[in-house]
């Protein structure tokens, strides 16, 4: 297929500006543009043309099953869509003046009630970006706490589990803290006996998910809560797996302090091929004069941004954060009501489903009832027949499915990490494991079809070992290369040197 | 292309997959076998700077496959005298022959005592066998 | 109202399958110590039409541009967005795919990347680019990391004509990033390159913002040699609107451009969510936080597209990543991407030099004293209005026009003046009724 410069010619556009009639001032000779850039030069049909066949190329929720672990890859109401394009959300500055933006702030304020009530807390900031800048302000905020109290010195370290996604261990470190790491036992909950002796005066915080990434709830986490607060340090709850316990435990009750929360994965922002989201936070009273500024506050009938906040930790994105997300995910929420259990009862109920229908052929690490996700292994394929985690997934394409998160978590070889969320039909849960189950049958009769895998999409297994050798990251116009040829040698080189 | 697994005798080794060949008071260092076949194939080489040190026990470089990174650990203290430049160009050939070709670096040792404490060729499949 | 499938038949078939008698008995795993046993305290559900219902009473209480003529910019603006880019963003698959980790799923989200990577670098005149950052703010925190890690060093210079909003970010991603940050003053509305060379020394990055937050000009390709000439990295931030008629920041010595992407082909949406870019020159990619796209084959030979260098990134590299960034705007930034396409080159230009001449047309009509006379602008000035501005703000709202923004919200001495923001959207009638309204309410 084309890359839409391969589709221009010169003189060709899209747009027409409408002209002012008015003269044009000059630019100053030494900050004037020599050369125009080379955006593609193309007209409304084929730009269209170019985007559809891009989108046909392309697998959503939309289209099929989307099981990633810890993605919660759930239907996006299309309604959403529609109330997020109305000009007075779509259109609104956001210097606009209060008096102008009382809708906006409304339902930012509104939305707030919400995640304290679901999360079990008291102050929340929608500002963080997405789940990963939502750990950061965590951090940010727990910093904060402590040097309020004149410990920062002391509390330099915050521990993770082992299971952990890796952004829980990169926000550690950009937030200026020391890592520690705790071990799973046998029963796939944090080892107690472990972490007894890693917490200390010297600890900060826990970072966890629960469920954690193995899907399964910490059978102690009163336990764990009591350990870290009994040493003066603070708990983060990692929202990623929150669609498993919507009105049936909340993390303020477990025991934690701060909260982000993935409007994306939880609360239904589409993933938009990888992002937009949006990471609120979410926290105990505690925190609060810590949190980014301004804050939305409710003054009788008005809402208003406050800004006089002396020891908020400051801003960590622009404005009061993604509005448009806050808008779908508000609407989402608005449709289940006090109901909101539903969502995760069904989210458990389909996964511990498909658990025990796929138990048996492959191996189930964790002997235990799932919550939201569950991991299996391919370790056993592997053993009798040489079949991955990564040729089960590849193989997964060919019957029309998007394929698990794989090799992730780490604690378990060969992983297939499966959530299929709440909004998937019971049909669609049997086709999946129909599949696997046949997948798992390949493996032993017919290994070449699983190794050569996928076979029935635009392009067949692509080399990612080439592409990190010689890093091609944009297009060259005339000097291309011609992938089917040799790379010139300079080129190669000149990536690998990057510092 | 990659090599056949083989663990040679004349090497040391460190239980963290890195080999040195000691030959008076300078060294060859390098990855094992077990180390290259668990990266895959290998796509890029953070070398130290020469005229540098490094510590025993302690990471010298990185090398990275397409899907992991692995820090380099240094069996033995000393300076470093030479990067491989074969590797820096064309990473794959620590695959291809991880002692020989492939190796990482050349040092001058500083603690030649620390030799002793290292894994003999036998040790380190005995550790591989427990893994 | 809910979005479920599972009828009550389907139930007891999968509870029959698993082996357990209810729903209930899913969650035994969960202490009776942190269950949560009443109803949660939230408004009642609402259907499809009051959802609509309900969303549209609150949008109607917001004023928009639609409803007012409004000249506010300050580092949001309202350029025109095509409609191509409201039916492209509709299909589901753009919408609803995930990140593209798995390749074969995605190569139409992974091309539309790699494209939008050209794009930036094309207009930033950098080599590489990643596939987008959170927003404008965002991406000079990332910035000044990466300068951090090349240079060793952690001083940041940042200039005061840089957006207030952008310099407060990275004030607060400094301490967790071990950076001692210094600001650099304006003097008569622009950087004065000496006084900038010599903060540098020792600093690990400089950044500079062109057009400045008052829309001013920079002496740019000063600023730069004289970051350079300390060693430090020159970091521009810049509008992409402007790169039709502006230089490169590559083509001028930076090593790291970055910008909020939202005037070209983003909705305003009071803030976000938008896109920020970040692109550099071909020394830093491995330093380069985010995703990025790379061009590779497949078994068959044929094209293909693939995240890359992907050691780089928090799911391999850890508590050692560039970033912890994994979601990101890819659905915004291909907004962007349709709308550059969209421009051309020449829609581009024609873009700029619109706002600059009826920019140039507002001062001259608005006849009244600009904060720096001096100054060559580009689609934003301040004007001094003769009181505070504030009350002037409100006088003229009440006639239905906004003037623009306060600068004394940032800058405490510049109490009677107003950032005035004008896109190629405007007419000219549009600016003399601004002219008329702040003739009646200006001091």
């Amino acid at each position: 297929m084309k890359l839409i410069f391969e589709r221009s010619q010169a003189g060709r556009r899209g747009s027409a500006i409408p002209n002012a009639g008015l003269p044009v001032p000059e630019v100053p000779e030494e900050l004037r543009r020599r050369k125009p850039p080379r955006l593609p030069e193309v007209a409304e049909p084929e730009i269209v043309r170019h985007f559809t066949a891009l989108a046909d190329r392309t697998f959503g929720v939309d289209t099929g099953f989307y099981p990633l672990g810890s993605c919660t890859m759930k239907h996006n109401p299309r309604v959403n869509e529609r109330v997020v394009s109305l000009p007075g959300f779509r259109d609104l500055h956001p210097l606009q003046e209060e008096e102008g933006a009382q809708g906006a702030l409304e339902l930012m304020w509104r939305l707030q009630e919400i995640l304290a009530e679901v999360c079990g807390l008291d102050a929340v900031s929608l500002q963080p970006a997405a789940g990963s800048q939502g750990e950061l302000t965590g951090l940010m905020l727990m910093r904060a706490y402590f040097a309020d109290r004149g410990e920062a010195d002391q509390r330099r370290t915050v521990i993770t589990a082992d299971t952990a996604h890796g952004t829980n261990p990169a926000s550690v470190t950009m937030a200026g803290f020391n890592l520690q790491k705790v071990e799973t036992d046998a029963r796939g909950n944090l080892d107690l006996d472990d972490l007894r002796a890693k917490v200390g005066e010297e600890t900060a915080g826990l970072m966890l998910t629960n469920p954690s990434t193995l899907g399964l709830f910490d059978e102690h986490i009163e336990e764990v809560a009591a350990i870290f607060h009994d040493a003066g340090a603070l708990l983060y709850y990692d929202g990623a797996n929150l669609n498993a316990v919507c009105g049936i435990s909340r993390p303020g009750d477990m025991g934690f302090d701060i909260v982000h929360i993935n409007l994306h994965k939880t609360f239904s922002q589409p993933h938009g091929g990888g992002g937009p989201g949006g990471g609120p936070i979410v926290v105990r009273d505690l925190l609060e004069p810590f949190l980014p500024v301004p804050a939305v506050v409710r003054k009788d009938d008005d809402f208003a941004l406050d800004y006089d906040r002396p020891k908020s930790i400051g801003k960590v994105r622009g404005y009061t954060g993604p509005f448009g997300v806050f808008v779908r995910s508000y609407a989402f929420i608005r449709a289940y009501g006090p109901a909101l259990r539903l969502m995760s009862e069904a989210a458990v109920l389909n996964a511990n489903y498909m658990l025990a229908r796929l138990r048996d052929a492959y191996e189930l690490p964790f002997d235990r009832l799932c919550m939201h996700e569950f991991v299996l292994s391919a370790r056993n394929l592997k053993r009798e027949h040489g079949i991955t985690a990564l040729d089960v997934a590849k193989r997964l394409m060919d019957f029309g499915f998007h394929p698990p998160t794989i090799y992730f978590p780490l604690i378990v070889a060969e992983a297939l990490m499966i959530e299929p969320t709440e909004t998937e039909p019971k049909e669609t849960l049997d086709a999946f494991c129909d599949a696997m189950l046949e997948i798992a049958r390949e493996a032993r009769d017919d290994a070449s079809v699983l190794k050569e895998a996928p076979h029935s999409r635009p392009v067949r297994r692509l080399d990612e070992v080439k592409a990190a050798k010689r890093a091609i990251v944009r297009y060259r116009f005339g000097d291309h290369p011609d992938l089917a040829g040799e790379p010139s040698k300079g080129e190669a080189v000149e990536v690998q040197k990057g510092a | 292309m990659a090599a056949e697994e083989s663990y040679p005798d004349d090497l040391k080794y460190h239980r963290e997959h890195d080999w040195a060949r000691v030959e008076g008071d300078t060294a060859t260092l390098g990855i094992t076998w077990y180390a290259q076949d668990a990266l895959g194939e290998i796509v890029h080489y953070e070398p130290p700077e020469a005229g540098g040190s490094v510590a025993r026990d302690e990471s010298y470089g990185e090398v990275e496959s397409v899907k992991a990174v692995s820090d380099l650990i240094s069996p033995l203290s000393g300076e470093v005298v030479e990067v491989n430049g074969t590797v820096t160009d064309a990473p794959e050939t620590v695959n291809d022959d991880p002692y020989g070709d492939g190796w990482l670096v050349k040092i001058r040792l500083t603690d030649p005592a620390e030799v002793d404490d290292l894994l003999d060729a036998e040790a380190y499949r005995q550790l591989l066998e427990e893994q | 109202m809910s979005y479920l499938s599972l009828t009550d038949a389907d139930r007891e078939a999968m509870l029959e399958t698993i082996g357990v008698a209810s729903v209930d008995d899913l969650f035994r795993d969960i202490p009776a110590g942190v269950r949560f046993d009443r109803e949660l305290d939230l408004e009642p559900a609402l259907s499809e039409a009051e959802l609509v219902e309900h969303l549209d009473e609150l949008a109607s209480k917001n004023v928009h541009t639609g409803q007012e003529l409004s000249f506010l910019g300050a580092g949001i603006y309202d350029h025109y967005v095509p409609a191509i880019v409201d039916a492209i963003l509709a299909r589901g698959e753009f919408l609803t795919a995930y990140t593209p980790y798995q390749p074969e799923m995605s190569q139409g989200v992974l091309q539309a990347i790699f494209e939008y990577q050209t794009v930036i670098c094309e207009l930033t005149g950098m080599d590489v680019s990643n596939a987008s950052g959170y927003d404008g703010t965002t991406v000079a925190a990332d910035a000044c990391y990466v300068a951090k890690h090349v240079t060793g060093r952690s001083k940041v210079v940042l200039c005061e004509t840089v957006n207030p909003q952008v310099r407060q970010v990275v004030k607060t991603y400094a301490p967790g990033f071990g950076l001692e940050v210094v600001e650099v003053p304006h003097r008569e509305g622009v950087t004065d390159a000496e006084e900038l060379g010599r903060a540098a020394e020792g600093a690990a990055c400089v950044l500079f913002q062109q057009p400045n937050f008052f829309g001013c000009l920079e002496p740019a390709p000063d600023l730069a040699a004289a970051a350079n000439a300390a060693e430090a990295l020159p970091v521009a931030h810049v509008d992409p609107m402007s790169l039709g008629l502006l230089e490169a920041p590559g083509n001028y010595g930076c090593a790291i451009a970055i910008g909020e992407g939202q005037g070209a082909g983003n909705y305003q949406s009071y803030g976000g969510p938008h896109y920020g870019f970040i692109a550099s020159r071909s020394d830093y990619i491995r330093r380069m936080p985010g995703r990025i796209v790379g061009e590779t084959t497949d078994t068959a030979g044929e094209r293909g597209y693939v995240l890359t260098l992907q050691t780089r990134e928090q799911h391999i590299r850890r508590e050692k990543a560039t970033s912890n960034i994994t979601t990101n705007q890819t659905l915004l930034a291909l907004a962007g991407l349709v709308t550059l396409s969209w421009l051309g080159p020449q829609g581009l230009r024609e873009a700029g030099e619109t706002c600059m001449a009826l920019a140039e047309y507002a001062k001259e009509r608005l006849g009244l004293p600009l904060l720096f006379p001096e100054r060559t602008t580009f689609k934003e000035f301040a004007v001094r209005v003769g009181r505070p501005a504030q009350e002037v703000i409100r006088a003229a709202r009440e006639r239905g026009v906004h003037p623009g923004y306060a600068l004394k919200r940032d800058y405490s001495e510049m109490e009677d003046a107003i950032l005035v923001c004008v896109t190629e959207r405007k007419r000219k009638p549009d600016i003399d009724r601004l002219s008329e309204v702040l003739a009646e309410v200006a001091g």
